[in-house]
């Protein structure tokens, strides 16, 4: 009568402490492993495959709607837009006649002064599928993946500027990571001033910060912050953001700076991957190849998003 | 409400594999649907609520391992660190199993009052793992976490109304 334990009648396997400590070290574990290193990639794309028609089965309401609302434009409004994208049209073909002259006398310049070429980057279209659903992680995921030889690491703007860069890629899917998520760093140069710095996310979706900008640094607000290029991953000349705010406070050594994204996901569904990554010269060949390049390596890996 | 409805008293159809695995397909992609905005930080989470249901209703049927299973294909979905998901439903799995016998004795309102400190947990535990890989924590997050526990009892009532036998079993 002392034994007050409860008799087992039924053997269910282990109790649930002992599968929850399991379960938990289990999922630390893989955590452990995907944060750190790269060897649950090919799981992960397996997976991916799996769930694939199910995602596009969860994206079909929203198509749905959307080609409702196509089906029931007035055709007023479609007039109205036409004659304002053919305005547009007017004005942008006056400028690229003129872009025209100004690209083939600066490329006379160009040889003439014995500089390298500039290189066109071909564009490949892709279309979003969905926008980030984690709310801590500015993401979003487009049609096009490993089979249309889309690459970690290209560049995906809109008509406006840079929208992310690629992170992962999935057979037929991949995964943008935004320029405003959390501390994703690109290179820009102030359009105005010429003055090069880094632009960081700030995990808010209409918000970017220029870090550690002296106080004394030439920027004011309205000044558009472009692509600098010398990173060998964006190309150069891509509008990022544009300066919103600049609080000079003696009292700190740098002044805050606050930008907002030019490109805009929520605008619309199609999207721009650049593809032409910058051929980069030759890495001169290294004797010691013990201790460098490891580091040089894991400090690549951590800037990565 | 009654109470015996909300103690699990009447008769309920046994609950099929079928039945569960399309109540779990259905949660899964209720959770994909594309929210994005403010819509996203309310969001509650199909998946857990259904998972804590089928915990606390039939805990020799689905238990941590089947919750951690889902949270795998959760992670893939949302891109997300393996084993986020998996370790938030594990924890609200267990949950859910230590505290059955005592959730079936309340009405809906008093189990949503347990429910909810299960899912702020298995919340919890999502924001924590993100807080030590990239040092911060989104506290609209948790608003998801209030709006599953106010979904608990709707999705009891029409998880319980779908196990209902159709017919009148003492009709001849």
């Amino acid at each position: 009568m002392d034994d007050t334990r409860t008799l087992r009648f039924f053997n269910r396997g282990p109790s649930p402490v002992a599968r929850l400590v399991f379960f938990s070290v289990l999922s630390v574990l893989l955590l452990f492993v995907d944060s750190r290193y790269q060897y649950l990639e090919s799981t992960r794309k397996v997976l991916a495959v799996m769930i694939y028609p199910f995602q596009r089965l969860t994206a079909l309401p929203g198509e749905a709607i959307g080609s409702v609302a196509v089906y029931f434009e007035t055709q007023e409004r479609l007039l109205a837009e036409n004659a304002q994208l053919r305005q547009q049209h007017d004005a942008d073909a006056a400028q690229l006649s003129q872009l025209q002259a100004i690209q083939a006398e600066n490329a006379q310049l160009r040889v003439l002064m014995d500089l390298k070429q500039r290189v066109d980057y071909p564009m490949q279209m892709a279309e979003i599928v969905y926008v980030e659903r984690d709310i801590f992680k500015r993401k979003l995921f487009v049609d096009k993946g490993s089979q249309a030889n889309v690459l970690p690491g290209q560049v995906v703007v809109d008509d406006f500027g840079v929208v992310g860069q690629i992170t992962r890629t999935y057979p037929w899917l991949s995964e943008v990571t935004l320029v405003t998520d959390k501390d994703h760093s690109v290179p820009i140069q102030n359009q105005r001033s010429g003055l090069r710095a880094v632009v960081f996310g700030s995990g808010d979706i209409n918000e970017m910060a220029l870090r550690y900008m002296p106080v004394s640094a030439d920027i004011v607000e309205g000044d558009v912050l472009v692509t600098s290029g010398i990173d060998g991953t964006y190309p150069p000349d891509l509008p990022v953001a544009k300066v919103t705010r600049v609080e000079r406070d003696p009292a700190y050594p740098f002044a805050r700076i606050t930008c907002a994204p030019l490109a805009g996901v929520d605008r619309h569904r199609a999207l721009m991957i650049v593809s032409g990554l910058p051929v980069l010269p030759e890495r001169p060949a290294t004797v010691e190849t013990t201790t460098e390049p490891e580091g040089a390596k894991k400090r690549l890996k951590r800037r990565k998003p | 409400m009654s109470n015996g409805f909300a103690k699990d008293q009447e008769f309920l159809l046994p609950a099929s594999t079928g039945f569960i695995a399309f109540s779990l397909f259905v949660a899964v992609m209720l959770n994909w649907l594309p929210w994005h905005g403010w819509a996203l930080a309310l969001r509650p989470d199909f998946v857990a609520l259904v998972l804590l249901y089928w915990c606390t209703h039939k805990p020799h049927r689905v238990g941590i391992g089947i919750a951690w299973l889902v949270g795998i294909f959760a992670d893939v979905a949302d891109a997300s660190l393996f084993g986020q998901h998996a370790l938030a439903y594990t924890v609200l799995a267990f949950g859910g199993i230590v505290l059955h016998r005592r959730v079936q004795m309340f009405d809906l309102r008093q189990q949503s009052m347990h429910v909810f400190p299960l899912l702020l947990l298995s919340y919890g535990a999502y924001a924590a793992v993100h807080w030590q890989v990239r040092g911060f924590v989104a506290w609209e997050y948790f608003l998801g976490a209030v709006v599953s526990a106010l979904l608990w009892t709707p999705m009891t009532l029409l998880l319980q109304a779908l196990r209902r036998p159709r017919r009148d079993p003492n009709e001849l």
